[in-house]
C-alpha cells in the first residue's frame, strides 16, 4: 500500500469535503429564494438558473464531482467515503455559525463521531495495491532498468 | 394502506436508493482505478484529454447512469417516506454497502480501522439527523 499523500492530494480531499456541503447549502438558500417548485410551476426551475446562489451551488457541485473522481483515481473508495461524510459536519457547522441555528447535543456528538472516523482513515494508507497492479509496476521497473543498461 | 405495507414500501424505496448509490459509486471507483491517476493524465494531455479519458470509459458511463437513477429514486423516496427516516437510513446503508462492495468487488483492503470508520460515520449520521 502507498502511505503518503502529496499536498495536492490533500487539497483535493479538502475540496471533496467542502464543495459538496457548501454547494448543497448554496442550492438550499437559492431554492428558498426561488420558492417551492411543483408540477404546475415547472417554469420556476428555469428562473432558478438565474439565481446567483443556485449558479454558485451548481458550480461547486460540478467541482465536487471532478475532485471526487480525481481522488478515486489514486485512493480507495473506503478511504474517500469518510471525506464525503465530513460534508455533513461542514453543513452542521455552516448551520450553526452562518445561519445561527442551534445544534442539539446529539448533533455535536454526531459531528465528533464523523471527525473521529475521518481521523481513523486519514491515518492509514489511501490505496490498496492489487496483485495485477504490482506485477505491472514490476514489469515497468524491469523495462526501465533494461533501458538504463 | 396497512402499517406493514407502508413500512415495506418505505424500506423498499430506501433499499433501491442505497443499491443504486452503491452500484454507481463502485463502478465509478473501478473506472477511475483502471484509468489511473487523473492528475498525471491531466499533466500529459491537459484537461480536455482527462475529460475524454473519463467519458470514454463504459464503466464510468454505467456508474454515472446509476448515480442519475439514484438521484431520481431519492427524489421519489423523499416525497413518499419521512425525511427523518429516509435521509439517515439511505446514507448509513450506502456507507455500509460501499464498504462491503469495495471489499468484495474492488478487492480493497478494508481493515479494522476502515470498518470502525464506517460504524462511526453511520452512528454520526444517525445522531446528526436527530
Amino acid at each position: 500500500m502507498k502511505h503518503k499523500l502529496t499536498l495536492q492530494q490533500y487539497l483535493i480531499l479538502i475540496a471533496v469535503m467542502l464543495t459538496a456541503s457548501v454547494g448543497d447549502s448554496l442550492l438550499s438558500k437559492g431554492m428558498e429564494q426561488v420558492g417551492a417548485v411543483d408540477l404546475h410551476h415547472l417554469d420556476k426551475l428555469w428562473h432558478a438558473l438565474f439565481n446567483p446562489y443556485v449558479d454558485a451551488g451548481i458550480l461547486l457541485l460540478i467541482g465536487f464531482f471532478a475532485s471526487y473522481m480525481t481522488a478515486l483515481s489514486w485512493a480507495d473508495l473506503t478511504f474517500v467515503m469518510p471525506a464525503t461524510a465530513f460534508g455533513y459536519v461542514v453543513v452542521a457547522l455552516l448551520a450553526r455559525f452562518w445561519r445561527h441555528e442551534q445544534l442539539s447535543p446529539y448533533r455535536w456528538a454526531g459531528i465528533v463521531l464523523i471527525v473521529c472516523a475521518v481521523g481513523f482513515v486519514a491515518n492509514g494508507p489511501p490505496r490498496t495495491e492489487l496483485a495485477e497492479e504490482n506485477s505491472a509496476h514490476r514489469e515497468l521497473n524491469i523495462m526501465d532498468s533494461g533501458a538504463g543498461r | 394502506m396497512s402499517d406493514a405495507h407502508t413500512t415495506l414500501h418505505s424500506w423498499a424505496c430506501i433499499g433501491v436508493v442505497a443499491a443504486m448509490a452503491i452500484t454507481g459509486e463502485c463502478l465509478i471507483a473501478a473506472a477511475m482505478r483502471k484509468l489511473g491517476d487523473l492528475d498525471i493524465i491531466r499533466a500529459k494531455s491537459g484537461m480536455p484529454g482527462a475529460i475524454r479519458a473519463v467519458l470514454s470509459s463504459p464503466m464510468f458511463l454505467l456508474g454515472a447512469t446509476c448515480m442519475a437513477l439514484n438521484f431520481f429514486a431519492m427524489l421519489f423516496t423523499f416525497s413518499t417516506v419521512e425525511l427523518s427516516l429516509a435521509a439517515p437510513a439511505t446514507a448509513s446503508l450506502t456507507y455500509v454497502g460501499n464498504a462491503v462492495a469495495a471489499k468484495l468487488f474492488l478487492q480493497e483492503n478494508v481493515d479494522r480501522r476502515r470498518w470502525l470508520a464506517v460504524v462511526f460515520v453511520c452512528a454520526g449520521v444517525l445522531l446528526l439527523s436527530k
